[in-house]
């Protein structure tokens, strides 16, 4: 191998340690014993590995509530958003109607606000309807967001299916709903399903509103309880809040990889062909 | 046979309003009308007494009056143009650096760096910024062992958050190494459309390396630049999870407040909603003016096709 290869390949090697150590770190402190972690020198793989930080970590108060008020908020955001959305990608991506642009506006324009910039009203209309601290509260201000990213993203998937195939359909003699039960959805299953996951790891992820509209201890979610795990005694316990991190972006981490490289592209698509 | 050719055109028409109308009324119901309560929250005396009769009292300009008369909103703004201007450039320059070496390293170690690239680019906010507290805590934080060890001076028990200077350059660092793996990899992805016998010519022409680069390759990557350059701008402006966790784990002061943080300390906790509405309204505006190019270069394509 040239030498100058040798030098790129050196270079990216060390972006990558850089890259990941946070991450390398995190697995690395959750399973080492406290003096290991404490210590002045530290240690870098724990030869002896512990499992107690994660013992310790499942077994704070609210952390399996938490979760699961987590899974309800995120499963049932999910369901509502991606069943509206893939109808509304459907008239985008298949007919042309007047105000057609100005829903593509609304679509991708929602998506740029600033979540800080909704706290406020989201916080007092809920409080009008009695909505804040229930889960309720939190799935209605989720969709605000996961709806229009959910039309944007389908849309994409569904202007990858022919459309000769349901033009073939049609001309057969099937009825609009036929071609959407015989054709669509079937072809349309993996981009559903990528396109969820995705949803999935945004609910999951979200800090904020979260952390407005709950105030009650039984009724947070796990993002919320992981910001607060550190305020829980005065000497911070690294390894059980590392072991705690580990564990709130496993879920994540494992969704994400599945479909990463069906939906990144979302947010650019047009800028970058394929 | 008019009234079959009516109906059918009928139902052509009305076909496309019916699937979108679920999400048009969702939203206007969810989003629509928080935002019209907003504006007008914004024009009313409404604390926490307001909240609980579910009344506000008429207060004209005079929230808009005291924000734009505040000096920590002024201050706050400029630090917020600053930061957001920190970071995004930080995040366009090492990506596209990122991006390149990914063209230029072999496969096995292309394989390895884009994978730990996408795992960065997986990992939820809030983990992120506990383990980015770890790491750079004053006791026995990992970075001020490393940097004494690497013999870039004495870093034995130095606290990264004594300063506000400090502080937003920890949110930036953890900023930063968030968003550099989504735009490293969408701009290698624009790297691949890049034509190789292009480029083989103009090295047989005698080109060098930079000048192929800047009159081959960014040319072909500014759309994606373009695009990518706004999406951070506004991200980074509004951007609440990381300081308001990473600083508030130590102090979150008006000396290092950012705009979201601002309207969040001003107006939740604070409960003063009136003026909080205000300042979300001018914060919504400038957003808005910053995602025009984003969102009319998006509504094109979304025209199009």
């Amino acid at each position: 191998m040239k030498p100058r290869q040798l030098g790129w390949d050196a270079l990216g090697i060390a972006v990558f340690v850089v890259m990941v150590f946070p991450v390398f770190w995190m697995i690395s402190t959750a399973f080492k014993p406290n003096d290991l972690i404490v210590s002045l020198t530290p240690t870098w793989i724990p030869l002896h590995p512990t499992f107690d930080h994660f013992t310790d970590a499942i077994h704070r108060p609210y952390f399996w509530t938490d979760v699961k008020n987590s899974l309800i908020i995120v499963c049932v955001t999910v369901a509502l958003s991606i069943a509206l959305a893939f109808l509304a990608a459907i008239a985008l991506a298949r007919f042309g109607f007047a105000g057609r642009k100005l829903f593509v506006v609304l679509v991708i324009g929602i998506q740029m606000l600033p979540q800080a910039g909704l706290i406020i009203p989201l916080y007092v209309v809920l409080a009008r309807y009695h909505q804040v601290n229930t889960l309720t509260g939190v799935i209605v201000t989720y969709m605000t967001f996961v709806l229009p990213f959910s039309v944007w993203t389908l849309r994409g998937f569904l202007l990858g299916i022919p459309k000769e195939l349901e033009e073939a359909a049609m001309v057969d003699g099937s009825t609009r709903v036929g071609v959407f039960l015989k054709i669509l959805l079937p072809l349309m299953g993996p981009g559903l399903v990528a396109t969820s996951v995705f949803a999935f790891i945004t609910t999951w992820n979200e800090y904020i509103f979260a952390r407005i509209l709950l105030n009650d201890q039984s009724k947070q979610t796990v993002t919320v309880w992981l910001s607060y795990f550190y305020s829980t005694n005065r000497h911070t316990d690294w390894g059980a809040l590392m072991a705690a991190s580990t564990l709130t972006a496993v879920p994540v981490v494992v969704f994400f990889l599945l479909v990463q490289r069906r939906i990144a592209f979302g947010l650019t698509s047009g800028a970058v062909r394929g | 046979m008019t009234s079959r050719r009516h109906r059918r055109l009928w139902g052509r028409t009305a076909v496309p309003y019916a699937l979108i109308a679920p999400v048009v009324v969702t939203i206007a119901l969810i989003l629509g009308y928080p935002l019209y309560f907003l504006v007008r929250l914004s024009l009313q005396q409404y604390g926490l007494f307001e909240l609980i009769r579910h009344k506000g009292v008429g207060v004209g300009l005079a929230n808009y009056r005291s924000v734009l008369h505040d000096q920590i909103f002024w201050h706050t703004l400029l630090r917020t143009i600053v930061f957001t201007a920190a970071n995004v450039a930080l995040t366009m320059v090492v990506g596209l650096l990122i991006a390149l070496l990914l063209v230029q390293v072999s496969r096995p170690v292309r394989v390895l760096l884009s994978s730990g690239l996408v795992l960065v680019w997986s990992m939820p906010v809030v983990v992120a910024v506990q383990v980015w507290y770890w790491m750079t805590n004053f006791e026995n934080g990992v970075v001020n062992y490393v940097l004494t060890h690497l013999h870039l001076g004495s870093f034995e028990q130095h606290d990264w958050y004594a300063s506000t200077f400090s502080q937003l350059s920890m949110v930036t660092l953890l900023i930063v190494w968030g968003a550099l793996p989504f735009v490293a990899i969408t701009l290698y992805a624009g790297l691949a459309q890049v034509p190789r016998d292009l480029l083989e010519a103009a090295s047989v022409d005698g080109a060098g390396a930079w000048m192929k680069f800047r009159d081959i390759t960014l040319p072909i990557l500014r759309p994606i630049l373009l695009i990518l350059t706004s999406l951070s701008i506004i991200w980074d402006f509004g951007v609440f999870t990381q300081p308001y966790l990473l600083i508030g784990q130590s102090k979150v002061t008006p000396g290092n407040f950012l705009m979201s943080i601002y309207l969040f300390e001003e107006g939740y906790f604070k409960s003063d909603y009136g003026r909080g509405a205000a300042i979300s309204l001018l914060m919504l505006a400038i957003v808005g003016v910053l995602s025009i190019v984003y969102v009319r270069r998006m509504v094109r394509i979304g025209v199009e096709t």
